[in-house]
């Protein structure tokens, strides 16, 4: 299974994750990992996401182009998913104390 | 003079050329309504904000530009979410204006508070939550921008109470917000296109929604008479052509016309123009024009390869390709593909009794169509009367025929017809309804009296859900359940009630005389035709079935 990178860049504000996320849930489509955060001005933010790929990917992408509050959407194919894990940074401790 | 958040809405709204606003105040949305009240622009009061959804809906169906609704926050956006989805599946550019909770009361599960951003992704084209008086400068005219751009939509802006209470800064007002013009200058894709249809034998014109939404009816005609391609229509393409213009095969899909949807299989190149290949019009889509190549046109490049991979997908509006296509496409005879159309239309005999028969609920609404002056708009609920209605009644005009296509939403019938006299006031408005649509909006006839429009409705009354009953006599073994109503009203009386004229339409419409009165009578009124309660719609293609397997009447129908 080879594993497939979106990278968007989106505006930000409180709802941009349901606007995205939002879209995957409709389309039945899951979702294997989200990173993101803001950037510069915290105008716009990066997320990548990481999904397998799949024979609905164009028209999933088509319809992430489509979003208002996407601005660019690229992707990487055949990808071993190690460059998404690097993202999380080496340490696997939880870095949150329980509550 | 300082304006407040609300104020400054309303200048907005004014500045975008908005002269009419359906909805119903409540505690969020009491400041828009403080400055709506010194507005020029005229508020409609509507009984139930879905009500007023649907007015906006046959507002912006009819003109083909943006209509506003408003409701407060709570069960007033929540009320709105139907009509919201309709116009999102219809793709009708609406701008619903919500009121929320004060900023510092979002998240408290406030009262009336709902989270009508999250409720409303799913069914609109964009949506807004205000965070600020200032942000009112874009959202505004942005929202005017996404909701007619491209392929139309609704846009929801919810705004919090504080965000209408508080100053808006103001130095100058934005430019209002307009669609955004077609780039779309691919020659190269054009000649293609016409290159295919010049070398086809038997190509055929599939027209939907997008002819219309981009009025381009007239140059389907000119572009079919000049090569002799005949045209099919999907429900939202309906009025792209005159109902008898002799290269018009009527509707194709589930209950289409035996020769369209023949047509379209024997067919070598299909033109899509503005459809979405819906399965209610294709059929099971593996078995759909499967020896056809295929030119996809469409405004929103995702529509093209979605359901049906595309020989040729170009992503623009119907209006700008066939412009640039038109002096490209050669002069056609095409006469044994005609002959080959004239044969299928030979053999469908049953098919002009259904609507030969004045007894007959198409008869009926045929007969409707008949007298109803030329410039009627005509809107309908859904089922079985809305099929009915879509194979029979001579459509003449792009825009003179407004139906929920993808929701399929009962109760959309009468608001959308008010809709459509508001912005039509010098014509005749037709709602054609069945009994058990009607009962889902029939609070409006107090809206429809209060405005005294020139809208007549007949209801087509059976009682029964017709098309549910239809399916459980075809397909669930007869078990006819939950489909019959056991007692139904008296619609007579509950229209005089409202204070709406009434006639009684005799049993299957033999009162015709009724008929005749209630067009020519120049206000809100109700024809009432009980009609005979096992009448079916034909034929009929059985869901996730090919359009080829049509299920025809068993007998021809013999009601009188």
């Amino acid at each position: 299974m080879y594993d497939t990178i979106i990278e968007l860049k989106v505006r930000n504000h409180p709802g941009v994750m349901s606007q995205i996320t939002g879209l995957f849930a409709r389309k039945a489509f899951n979702l294997e990992g989200i990173v993101c955060r803001s950037e510069g001005d915290a105008t716009q933010s990066r997320m990548v996401l990481l999904v397998y790929k799949n024979a609905r990917m164009d028209q999933l992408i088509k319809q992430l182009a489509k979003l208002y509050d996407v601005l660019k959407v690229s992707v990487a194919q055949d990808m071993d998913g190690t460059r998404f894990k690097a993202l999380f940074g080496n340490d696997q401790k939880d870095p949150c104390p329980m509550i | 003079m300082a304006l407040n958040g609300a104020q400054l809405i309303v200048k907005l709204l004014e500045r975008q050329g908005i002269d009419i606003i359906w909805g119903i105040p409540g505690g969020a949305t009491l400041p828009l309504y403080d400055a709506l009240c010194q507005s020029p622009i005229r508020h409609i009061l509507t009984r139930h904000e879905q009500g007023a959804g649907f007015m906006a809906q046959g507002w912006a169906r009819t003109t083909g530009r943006a209509a506003v609704c408003t409701a407060t926050s709570g069960p007033g956006s929540t009320n709105l979410v139907t009509a919201l989805a309709d116009a999102h599946l219809d793709s009708i550019p609406l701008v619903a204006i919500t009121g929320q909770v004060p900023t510092s009361l979002i998240g408290t599960d406030a009262f009336q508070e709902v989270d009508t951003y999250g409720l409303t992704i799913p069914v609109t084209k964009h949506n807004f939550l205000v965070q600020s008086p200032e942000d009112l400068l874009t959202v505004i005219p942005e929202a005017f921008r996404i909701a007619e751009s491209g392929r139309p939509g609704p846009v929801v802006i919810d705004i919090p109470k504080d965000v209408q209470t508080r100053p808006a800064p103001l130095e100058k007002y934005p430019e209002p917000g307009t669609p955004e013009k077609q780039q779309f200058q691919d020659q190269e894709q054009l000649a293609r296109m016409a290159e295919m249809i010049n070398r086809a034998q038997r190509p055929l014109f599939y027209v939907g929604g997008g002819v219309i939404a981009s009025n381009a009816a007239g140059l389907v005609h000119r572009t079919a008479e000049k090569s002799n391609i005949p045209v099919v229509s999907t429900l939202m393409g309906l009025g792209t052509m005159p109902h008898d213009h002799p290269l018009y095969l009527g509707m194709l899909g589930m209950h289409g016309t035996p020769f369209a949807n023949r047509a379209m299989a024997s067919a070598d190149l299909i033109i899509a123009l503005g459809i979405r290949f819906d399965d209610r019009a294709t059929g099971k889509i593996e078995a759909f024009c499967r020896d056809a190549a295929i030119i996809h046109v469409d405004v929103d490049e995702s529509e093209i390869d979605k359901l049906k991979n595309a020989s040729l997908g170009i992503c623009a509006d119907a209006a700008t390709v066939l412009e640039g296509l038109y002096p490209l496409v050669a002069r056609a005879g095409r006469l044994s593909w005609h002959q080959y159309i004239d044969a299928l239309k030979s053999k469908a005999p049953a098919w002009a009794d259904y609507i030969d028969n004045p007894a007959h609920p198409a008869g009926i609404i045929r007969y409707i169509g008949s007298r109803a002056p030329e410039n009627t708009v005509v809107a309908t609920d859904v089922g079985q009367h809305q099929m009915w209605t879509a194979q029979a009644y001579p459509v003449r005009h792009p825009r003179s025929l407004l139906m929920s296509g993808g929701l399929g939403t009962m109760g959309f019938g009468m608001p959308a017809a008010m809709g459509a006299a508001f912005a039509a006031p010098e014509s005749k408005v037709v709602c054609i309804t069945g009994d058990g649509s009607f009962l889902m909006n029939i609070q409006e006839l107090a809206t429809l009296a209060e405005q005294h429009l020139n809208l007549t409705i007949f209801v087509m009354d059976n009682g029964h859900l017709g098309l549910v009953r239809q399916q459980q006599e075809l397909f669930y073994a007869n078990n006819i359940f939950a489909s019959k109503f056991t007692r139904s009203p008296d619609f007579i009386a509950i229209a005089k009630g409202f204070g709406i004229r009434t006639w009684n339409g005799g049993i299957n419409g033999e009162n015709r005389d009724a008929i005749d009165q209630a067009l020519e009578f120049k206000g809100p009124s109700l024809v009432h035709i009980p009609i005979d309660e096992t009448t079916n719609v034909y034929p009929m293609v059985p869901p996730g079935a090919c359009n080829l397997e049509m299920i025809q009447e068993k007998t021809p129908c013999t009601i009188q």
